[in-house]
């Protein structure tokens, strides 16, 4: 018999777990933006010495990880799993960060989602009384992201205005069976939902109606309402995604207006930065995550949070056997008490 | 949600997604595609100039031309040109340079054979094949009709 079951999908969590540490590293651009006095570490040089992006990305992810290890008073000795993934195929930038760190290793794809369901399948496996001490960390780098996703860098392309930036960066996270909080207090996993839009320069309104459904179902499980929260923040929906689930929520009777953004929208800024409709990528909800939420809680200015990170998961190959995008998101609560 | 129309849905997301510059967008191709050409006719004009037939103008203007789409797209600013003046970047035979030069340097980290080599054509590949396959065409019906 499933004890900690709300509802439909929603798990709440019994012995809920504590965040202890953090850590976020972001690229120059990054830095650059509205965000830049809530990262740990900005880079110069997103290559950072390495000969490629892809060992770039891992770097700046291994080096997140053992940040976060050292924030929280610990050492890698003490960490039962590390729960990653990122954007590149088959995972390498975790797969490689994880070899250079030698703890039991659990790769995520969840695309820009994978924030929180790292954060979610963590949170479970501390409760369940599996682990005293998790990771949770993804990343994405701009540069391994076109050159997988779209064209080379020196390519002349013009972008249109619903396409996204992709975020170099990484944020870790480490959960642990002791602390003072804020503590993961719930958990709502999110189903595929595919609205049918096969434009990959337009992910925001492919995951919109993924993040709307999360939600409500986290409000119908919970019996919480948009007003117990001081901020609800989806992963990466970007301006067009945001406005879409805004417009839909208020028809399903749920007004976030005010208490409501995605961590696309805050990353950059789109008219000095030139970034469109705003940032994605795992890093994206990581970094907006462990750099501006993390940070904001600890000064007391948000109590309880909602954080749902989104994931489209497609690849080139299949949107150009003229498939759509299927979405998802995944919602926990962050709360600085533990009922 | 598991009642989203998709068309509706489609409606919605048209609603929300900014419409492209079309008219900022046509006249800045226009003014980059007429520099890069003028530029061209400048070399033309000059080659001329100094001598050279009808023939060896066109085959050196070419080779001045993807030379500095080449040049430029190495010291990274063809791309920057590209997102200014769109179609105007893309299509004279700079913009081929440009679509050529971009995967040979983006895929150096995977090897001279199987990154710089055959990664070279991903963009302009299509271009050559249908290019080529089209003038075969042309040329079979320019015999088999002017013959």
């Amino acid at each position: 018999m499933s004890l900690k079951k709300l509802g439909n999908r929603t798990v709440k969590l019994l012995n809920p777990p504590s965040i202890i540490g953090n850590y976020t590293i972001v690229g120059p651009k990054e830095g650059d933006g509205p965000l830049k006095n809530y990262y740990d570490q900005i880079l110069d040089d997103d290559l950072w010495g390495q000969e490629s992006w892809e060992k770039a990305e891992s770097k700046i992810q291994e080096e997140a990880i053992r940040a976060a290890v050292d924030n929280a008073g610990l050492s890698i000795q003490d960490i039962d799993y590390l729960i990653s993934g990122d954007l590149l195929n088959q995972i390498v930038a975790s797969g490689y960060s994880a070899r250079q760190l030698g703890i039991p290793y659990f790769g995520l794809y969840g695309a820009c989602s994978t924030m929180t369901e790292s954060l979610a399948l963590g949170s479970m496996l501390i409760d369940g009384g599996f682990a005293d001490n998790i990771i949770c960390a993804t990343s994405s780098h701009f540069s391994s992201a076109e050159r997988q996703f779209r064209f080379p860098l020196e390519y002349a392309a013009q972008r249109v205005f619903s396409a996204q930036w992709t975020v170099t960066g990484s944020g870790a996270t480490i959960l642990s069976s002791y602390g003072s909080g804020p503590y993961i207090t719930h958990v709502t996993p999110g189903k595929i939902i595919d609205p049918g839009i096969k434009d990959a320069s337009n992910m925001g309104a492919a995951m919109a109606p993924a993040a709307m459904d999360t939600l409500i179902h986290h409000f119908r499980d919970t019996g919480f309402s948009p007003s117990d929260y001081d901020l609800i923040i989806t992963g990466d929906l970007g301006l067009v995604g945001k406005s879409i689930v805004l417009d839909m929520m208020k028809k399903e009777g749920y007004d976030l207006t005010g208490i409501f953004t995605d961590c696309g929208v805050e990353v950059f800024d789109p008219q000095k930065q030139d970034t469109h409709a705003g940032g994605s990528g795992c890093g994206c909800s990581a970094v907006v995550f462990n750099g501006f939420v993390l940070k904001e809680m600890a000064k007391g200015r948000y109590k309880r949070v909602l954080f749902g990170a989104t994931g489209a998961l497609h690849s080139t190959l299949i949107t150009q056997q003229g498939e759509s995008i299927p979405s998802i998101c995944h919602a926990i609560t962050i709360d600085i008490n533990s009922e | 949600m598991d009642k989203l129309n998709k068309k509706d849905y489609e409606n919605l997301v048209n609603k929300k997604v900014p419409k492209p510059t079309y008219g900022k967008n046509m006249i800045m191709a226009f003014i980059v595609g007429g520099i890069i050409c003028t530029i061209g006719q400048g070399f033309t004009n000059y080659l001329q100039s100094v001598g050279f037939n009808e023939e060896q103008v066109s085959t050196g203007v070419s080779i001045i031309m993807v030379f500095l789409g080449s040049l430029l797209t190495g010291l990274g600013i063809y791309d920057k040109i590209g997102k200014i003046g769109g179609a105007g970047a893309a299509v004279p035979i700079t913009g081929f340079a440009n679509s050529i030069v971009a995967p040979a340097m983006e895929y150096k980290s995977e090897g001279f054979i199987f990154g710089v080599a055959s990664k070279m054509f991903i963009i302009a590949g299509p271009v050559l094949v249908y290019g080529v396959g089209s003038s075969i065409i042309v040329g079979l019906l320019s015999i088999l009709f002017k013959g």
